[in-house]
C-alpha cells in the first residue's frame, strides 16, 4: 500500500539545487507525485515542495535521510505528519460552447472554483484545494471535452505560528 | 592580494596544503597550466585523464588526504567520470577542478563543452560551475572541507575559462559556512547504552567492520574493542588492513568471495556489531536471510545507510571517532571479563574457520595464483601497499594477501572499476614514496589503463607490476564455466598481446614467470630491485575463485574449493 506524504524541504538558492534534488529522486529510484519549488521569505533559501509516495516508513526514512545528505539541502520537514494545510492549484481549460456554459458555472460554483477565461469555444476554470478536491473536479470535468490541464502539485505549511525552519 | 583566477586556484591548493595535482592540460585550461607552470607548482601528467583520477584516488586512499585532479572541458571531464564514481562509491575524497568553456559559450553546444554538474550529480558528494571568480576562493575551501570531512567523497569544481584569466582581490576565507553541512557527526552517547547491554546479553558477538574505519583512522580504537572482548572478527574488502591479516580471531574477509569461516560466523552470530560498513551486497548474500540469528547493531556516520540493506537493532548514529573511543573506555571501564565469557564460541569460530581456510591445490608446474599471492606477501614488508585491480586476481589478492595495516590494500570495491590499479598504485606510491607498492593486476584490467606505464616510466614511480596472465577475462569466464555452460562469450583474450615486450616498450623492465619454480627463484629478486617493473606471471586458465557465494543464495550456501 503506497502512502502519500508531503516534504517541505528548504534548499539554499544557488544553480544547480533542483538538479541535485531531482538527480537524487531518480537516481535512488524513489516514487514523486509532484515537486514545485518557489522563493521564500528570506531571499537565499527556496522551498521545494515533494509529495512522495513510499511502500513503508523505512522507505520514507530513506527518502528524508537521502535528500538530507544532499550539501545544499538545508531542511526538510514531513508537514503530512505535522498539523498542516495543504494546497494546490490547478486549471482547466473546457471546451464550451453557450449551451454547455450554464452547467459548467453551475459546478464552478458548487467546487468554489473561479472561472478566469472565457472565449467562444472555452473556458478556463481555476481552483485552490487540497489534491482531494481537484482529483474531484477534474472528475466531474471529465464528461466535458477537457483541452488541458496544469496543476502545480501540493505545497503546504505548517498550521500555528512555528515554520518549517524552526521545526 | 590582486590576482587572476587561475593563480587563485593554485594559491587555494598551497592552503589547502596539496602538494601534488594529477592531470591533463587542453584549451580552456592552459591558463591554469601556464601558472602552474609559472609556479612549479608538481603535477603528474599521466597517459588519460581516467589515469588522473584514479591516481588522485590511490593517493588519497594511501594518504588519507584529498586527491586534486585538473583536466580541460569536454571530453577532458568526461573521461574522469569512471573515476569519479569509483571514488563516489567508496568514499574516496577527492577534488577535481575542470576547465569549463567561457562564460558566454556555455549552453551553446561550443567546442569541447559538456554539463560537467549535470553529469557528476549523481557521482559526487557535491559540485559547483564557478561563473564569476570572486566565487573561486569560497567554492575551493568549501569543495575541500566538503571532500574530507563527515563521509568523505569526490567534489567536482567546474570553472569556466574566462575566470581563469580575471584578475581580482583574491583573500582565502578561514571558516567555511555551510547551512545544510557542518560536517560534525557527534553523536547521541545514549546510543552506546544500549549496544553495552546487547554486549552483556550476547553469547557469540561477531565484529563485522568495513571501510568507515579506514577513513576515519579509527583502527587502533577498533583492535582495542576486539581485543578487549575477545570475539571474532571478519570485514569487508574495504575494511582490510584495519585489524592485522593473523590477529588474534580475525576471520578474513566475508562476503561472495570471503572465507568460509567468517561466512559461518556470521551466519550463527547473536550479536553482529557492524562498524563503519554498509551491508553492500557482496557481503551480504540473500539479504532476507543475512546474520538471521543476531542483533545487528550498527555504529555509522551516514543516517542513509542505517536501514538501507539491512534493518539494525540498535544504532550507534555518529562519527567512529567519536564513537569508538567511547565504546572502548565503557568496555575497558566493565569489569566482566569478556575474553572468558567468549572464548567457546571463539573456539568454535576458529574451528569451523580451519575447516575451510582459502586454499588451492598446486598442480604440476603452474604458477597458482594463490601461491603467488603469499609469495609475495611473504616477501613485502608490513609497509607496503598493495593495490589491485578487479576480477579474478582482486579476490585472490584479498584472500591471500596479508594485509597488515589500514590504506595498505587498496582496491575498487564499490564500483569494481577495471583499469583502476595501475593508476591507483601510482598515486598510492606518490603520495607514500617510502612505502612499496606492489599492484595485482589481470590481463584484462591491464589493458584498460595500460597507457600509465609510460607514465610510470617518465618518473620512475617504483610500482610493481604483478600481471595474472590467464588469456581470459577470469571473472566473467568463471561465471561463463559455472553459470553459461562454459560459453567464453567474448571474454576470451586470443590476442598475441606480450607484456614483456609491451613493458620495455613504455620504457620499463619487463620479466615473465611461467614456473612454479621462478616464483622461488626468480621472484624475489626481481621484487627487491630499485625501479618500477612488469611482471608477467602465466597462471591456469580454468582456476576458480572459492569459496563463491552464489547470487541469490545465503551466506552459508557457500560453493567450497572441494566440490569444484
Amino acid at each position: 500500500m503506497m502512502e502519500k506524504y508531503l516534504l517541505a524541504v528548504l534548499v539554499d538558492n544557488k544553480p544547480g539545487v533542483l538538479t541535485h534534488v531531482s538527480g537524487l529522486i531518480s537516481r535512488r529510484a524513489f516514487n514523486i507525485e509532484s515537486i514545485s519549488a518557489g522563493y521564500t521569505e528570506e531571499p537565499s533559501v527556496t522551498r521545494i515542495n515533494i509529495v512522495v509516495s513510499v511502500e513503508s516508513e523505512n522507505e520514507l526514512d530513506q527518502v528524508v535521510n537521502q535528500l538530507s545528505k544532499l550539501i545544499d539541502v538545508i531542511k526538510i520537514v514531513n508537514l503530512s505528519k505535522a498539523p498542516s494545510i495543504e494546497r494546490e492549484l490547478v486549471m482547466i481549460k473546457v471546451r464550451a460552447t453557450k449551451k454547455d456554459r450554464a452547467d459548467l458555472v453551475n459546478i464552478v460554483d458548487i467546487f468554489r472554483a473561479n472561472i478566469v477565461d472565457i472565449t467562444q469555444e472555452n473556458v478556463v476554470i481555476e481552483l485552490t484545494g487540497h489534491q482531494a478536491k481537484i482529483d474531484a473536479i477534474c472528475e466531474v470535468l471529465s464528461e466535458y471535452e477537457i483541452v488541458e490541464i496544469a496543476r502545480t502539485g501540493a505545497i503546504a505549511l505548517s498550521r500555528g505560528p512555528v515554520p518549517v525552519k524552526r521545526m | 592580494m590582486r590576482m587572476n583566477g587561475a593563480q587563485a586556484v593554485l594559491e587555494s591548493l598551497k592552503k589547502e596544503g596539496v602538494d601534488i595535482v594529477f592531470g591533463y592540460p587542453g584549451g580552456v585550461v592552459l591558463k591554469l597550466y601556464d601558472e602552474l607552470y609559472k609556479m612549479k607548482f608538481p603535477h603528474i601528467l599521466t597517459g588519460h585523464e581516467q589515469g588522473a583520477v584514479h591516481a588522485a584516488d590511490g593517493y588519497a586512499r594511501a594518504t588519507g588526504k584529498v586527491g586534486v585532479v585538473f583536466a580541460t572541458s569536454g571530453p577532458g571531464a568526461a573521461n574522469l567520470i569512471t573515476g569519479i564514481a569509483t571514488a563516489n562509491m567508496d568514499s574516496v575524497p577527492l577534488v577535481c577542478i575542470t576547465g569549463q568553456v567561457a562564460n558566454p559559450a556555455i549552453g551553446k553546444d561550443s567546442f569541447q563543452e559538456v554539463d560537467v554538474c549535470g553529469i557528476t550529480t549523481p557521482i559526487t558528494k557535491h559540485n559547483y560551475l564557478v561563473k564569476d571568480v570572486r566565487d573561486l576562493p569560497r567554492v575551493i575551501k568549501e569543495a575541500f572541507f566538503i571532500a574530507r570531512t563527515g563521509r568523505p567523497g569526490p567534489v567536482s569544481i567546474d570553472v569556466a575559462a574566462d575566470v581563469f584569466n580575471t584578475e581580482f582581490d583574491y583573500a582565502y576565507p578561514e571558516t567555511v559556512k555551510l547551512r545544510g553541512y557542518t560536517g560534525d557527526y557527534t553523536g547521541d552517547p545514549a546510543e552506546i547504552d544500549g549496544v553495552m547491554e546487547a554486549i552483556g546479553r550476547a553469547k557469540k558477538p561477531l565484529v563485522f567492520f568495513g571501510g568507515g574505519v579506514t577513513s576515519s583512522n579509527t583502527s587502533e580504537e577498533l583492535r582495542a574493542i576486539v581485543e578487549r572482548l575477545g570475539v571474532p572478527s571478519t570485514s569487508t574488502i574495504m575494511g582490510l588492513g584495519c585489524v592485522a591479516s593473523g590477529m588474534k580471531g580475525f576471520l578474513g574477509f566475508a562476503g561472495m568471495h570471503g572465507s568460509y569461516g567468517a561466512n559461518m560466523a556470521i551466519q550463527e552470530c547473536d550479536l553482529l556489531l557492524c562498524i563503519g560498513m554498509r551491508f553492500s551486497d557482496r557481503v551480504t548474500g540473500r539479504v532476507a536471510d543475512f546474520a538471521p540469528k543476531a542483533m545487528i547493531v550498527h555504529f555509522e556516520l551516514d543516517p542513509a545507510e542505517v536501514n538501507k540493506n539491512v534493518s539494525a537493532d540498535y544504532r550507534v548514529l555518529g562519527d567512529l571517532r567519536w564513537s569508538l573511543p567511547i565504546l572502548r573506555e565503557r568496555l575497558e571501564a566493565s569489569g566482566a571479563d569478556y575474553p572468558a565469557k567468549y572464548a567457546d564460541w571463539l573456539k568454535h569460530v576458529m574451528e569451523v574457520a580451519a575447516e575451510h581456510p582459502f586454499s588451492y591445490q598446486q598442480e604440476g608446474d603452474a604458477i597458482k595464483p594463490g601461491a603467488l599471492i603469499r609469495k609475495i606477501s611473504g616477501l613485502m614488508d608490513e609497509n607496503t601497499i598493495a593495490v589491485t585491480d578487479v576480477g579474478q586476481h582482486q579476490m585472490w589478492a584479498a584472500q591471500f594477501y596479508a594485509a597488515k595495516k589500514p590504506r595498505q590494500f587498496l582496491t575498487s570495491g564499490g564500483l569494481g572499476t577495471m583499469g583502476y590499479g595501475l593508476p591507483a598504485a601510482m598515486g598510492a606510491k606518490i603520495g607514500c614514496p617510502d612505502k612499496k607498492v606492489v599492484l595485482f593486476t589481470g590481463d584484462g584490467s591491464i589493458m584498460m589503463n595500460c597507457q600509465e606505464f609510460a607514465t610510470i616510466a617518465d618518473h620512475d614511480i617504483d610500482v610493481k607490476v604483478v600481471i595474472f596472465e590467464n588469456h581470459l577475462l577470469g571473472m566473467v569466464g568463471q561465471w561463463q564455466r559455472l553459470f553459461y555452460n562454459h560459453h567464453y562469450s567474448a571474454s576470451e583474450l586470443k590476442g598475441k598481446r606480450d607484456f614483456v615486450k609491451l613493458a620495455e616498450a613504455m620504457g620499463l623492465r619487463g620479466y615473465r614467470l611461467e614456473k612454479a619454480e621462478e616464483i622461488e627463484t626468480r621472484l624475489p629478486e626481481i621484487l627487491a630491485e630499485p625501479g618500477p617493473a612488469v611482471i608477467d606471471c602465466i597462471v591456469p586458465q580454468e582456476e576458480n575463485v572459492l569459496p563463491m557465494v552464489p547470487g541469490g543464495k545465503r551466506l552459508d550456501q557457500m560453493v567450497l574449493g572441494e566440490d569444484a
